[in-house]
């Protein structure tokens, strides 16, 4: 019995908890839509590979210490909760930078000073305050494995659109030994390297946000008059169905409501 | 002329928000008025100029000590809790600038710019002398004053800004990105005044 019940429940549960990561990645994206985390953002999208190193970074933080915070929800003090928080991030970030600096070097020197400064990323502050502080072990993961991967994604596109118009190359990087990445012909030579440089990355997250802005503005438009139509279709069904009711009605026993509506009809019978 | 110099590139050079991407929360979310600005510029100076010396003088104990490694959460812990000591110093002698300060005093726990020149000193003036205690303080509150300058002008441009007939997509963040990136360019232009 319990077998049988239990998928019902869990396809609801999965749609519930993939909505929390859904939303983090889309509806709320932490960088294009909330607009958190900026320094980071700005600082490390010079290249894909950056990006997404500090993405990952900051997603392994984000879920540990949502994880963290959501356990003791119930015994961190309410005055002292912020200063909590902050140590929990401080810790994981410590050991993030301590894993990163023994297996990929590389990145852990391209990070630079912004691999510590995770801890005052506002994302994951924000999330711990806004989400973990009040829900389950579960959710909570879920919501920074959401939120982790929408702000890899935003770091992810910035550093391929900065690093293809600034070094004219697409996803160099090196992971131990290996190295990787295309150089697109004699592209090099033709890159703008105001694109790498802060300026580049201000103006770059400037225009992709116009654009998420402007699409979701046209989709949002569009859903509208899709609905509008849909909703005059439904109109239309609903009074069919009740004239077609109340005909059928008025043929078993005529009362004055049927009559008015079928008038025609039951004279063609 | 070393000082002079370190001024000029706290300031301008290695502007903190326009050149190293500090800050750039407040930068972006508490511009949207000048008086605002300039009150989260004097209080993020006041904290970085307090924190460059604490932090110093922690990181000569974890030395000491021999744990390096907790650099990070010993650093954001100093700030956090000089950021609650230096609001109820405010508080109690000088109500006029804590009312000032406001709500901003107590965001800058999480403003990168003061983590990020705690650390910045220490990795470029390090703590062997007190010459470098001296550096360090001046390297804070300097870096201060230079996100103060670029809060300004930014909050200046998006007054401004606000009546403007500006596209529906860059209404709001997009447009002050664009602001902040030709802002940017042109502090781009110090970098050649110190070789």
């Amino acid at each position: 019995m319990k077998k049988s019940a239990m998928p019902q429940e869990l396809r609801m549960n999965m749609r519930g908890k993939s909505k929390i990561v859904g939303g983090g990645i889309l509806a709320s994206n932490p960088v294009f839509r909330l607009v958190l985390g900026m320094c980071p953002t700005l600082a490390i999208s010079t290249s894909a590979f950056n990006g997404l190193g500090m993405g990952i970074a900051a997603t392994v933080v984000l879920v540990c210490s949502n994880a963290l915070v959501s356990l003791l929800r119930k015994v961190i003090p309410d005055k002292v909760r912020i200063p909590a928080y902050v140590l929990i991030i401080a810790t994981f970030v410590t050991l993030v930078e301590m894993l990163l600096r023994k297996f990929v070097p590389a990145l852990y020197d391209a990070l630079g000073i912004y691999l510590p400064l995770i801890v005052v990323n506002c994302i994951i502050l924000a999330r711990a305050e806004a989400f973990a502080s009040t829900n389950k072990v579960g959710d909570s993961v879920l919501d920074g494995l959401g939120m982790g991967l929408g702000f890899t994604l935003a770091l992810l596109l910035l550093g391929v659109i900065r690093e293809f118009l600034g070094s004219g190359t697409f996803f160099v990087g090196s992971f131990g030994e290996a190295e990787f990445g295309v150089t697109l012909g004699n592209l090099p030579d033709y890159a703008m390297s105001v694109f790498v440089m802060p300026a580049g990355g201000f103006l770059t997250l400037g225009l992709v946000m116009a654009a998420i802005n402007a699409i979701s503005d046209k989709t949002a438009a569009k859903r509208d008059a899709k609905h509008a139509e849909e909703g005059k279709v439904i109109d239309e069904m609903v009074r069919e169905h009740v004239e077609a009711e109340l005909a059928s009605a008025g043929a078993d026993a005529p009362s004055a409501d049927a009559v008015r509506v079928g008038d025609g009809k039951e004279e063609e019978k | 002329m070393t000082y002079f110099l370190l001024i000029i590139g706290a300031m301008f050079v290695n502007n903190f928000v326009l050149c190293q991407f500090l800050g750039c929360c407040p930068f972006l979310g508490v511009s949207k008025k000048t008086d605002t600005a300039l009150g989260m510029g004097l209080a993020v100076i006041f904290v970085m100029g307090i924190a460059s010396v604490f932090t110093w003088l922690v990181q000569k104990l974890l030395v000491a000590a021999g744990i390096e490694y907790l650099q990070t959460i010993a650093f954001i812990l100093v700030i956090a809790a000089l950021v609650q000591l230096v609001e109820l110093v405010l508080k109690k002698f000088m109500p006029a600038l804590y009312s000032a300060l406001g709500v901003y005093l107590p965001l800058i726990t999480t403003n990168c710019a003061v983590l990020g020149v705690a650390i910045l000193n220490i990795q470029s003036y390090g703590i062997a002398s007190a010459e470098s205690l001296l550096m360090s303080f001046l390297n804070g509150v300097f870096s201060g004053a230079g996100f103060t300058i670029a809060i300004l002008l930014l909050a200046g441009i998006r007054e401004r800004m606000h009546i403007d007939a500006v596209p529906k997509p860059f209404r709001g963040f997009p447009i002050t990105l664009v602001a902040a990136s030709i802002m940017s360019l042109a502090f781009t232009a110090f970098s050649g005044m110190i070789a």
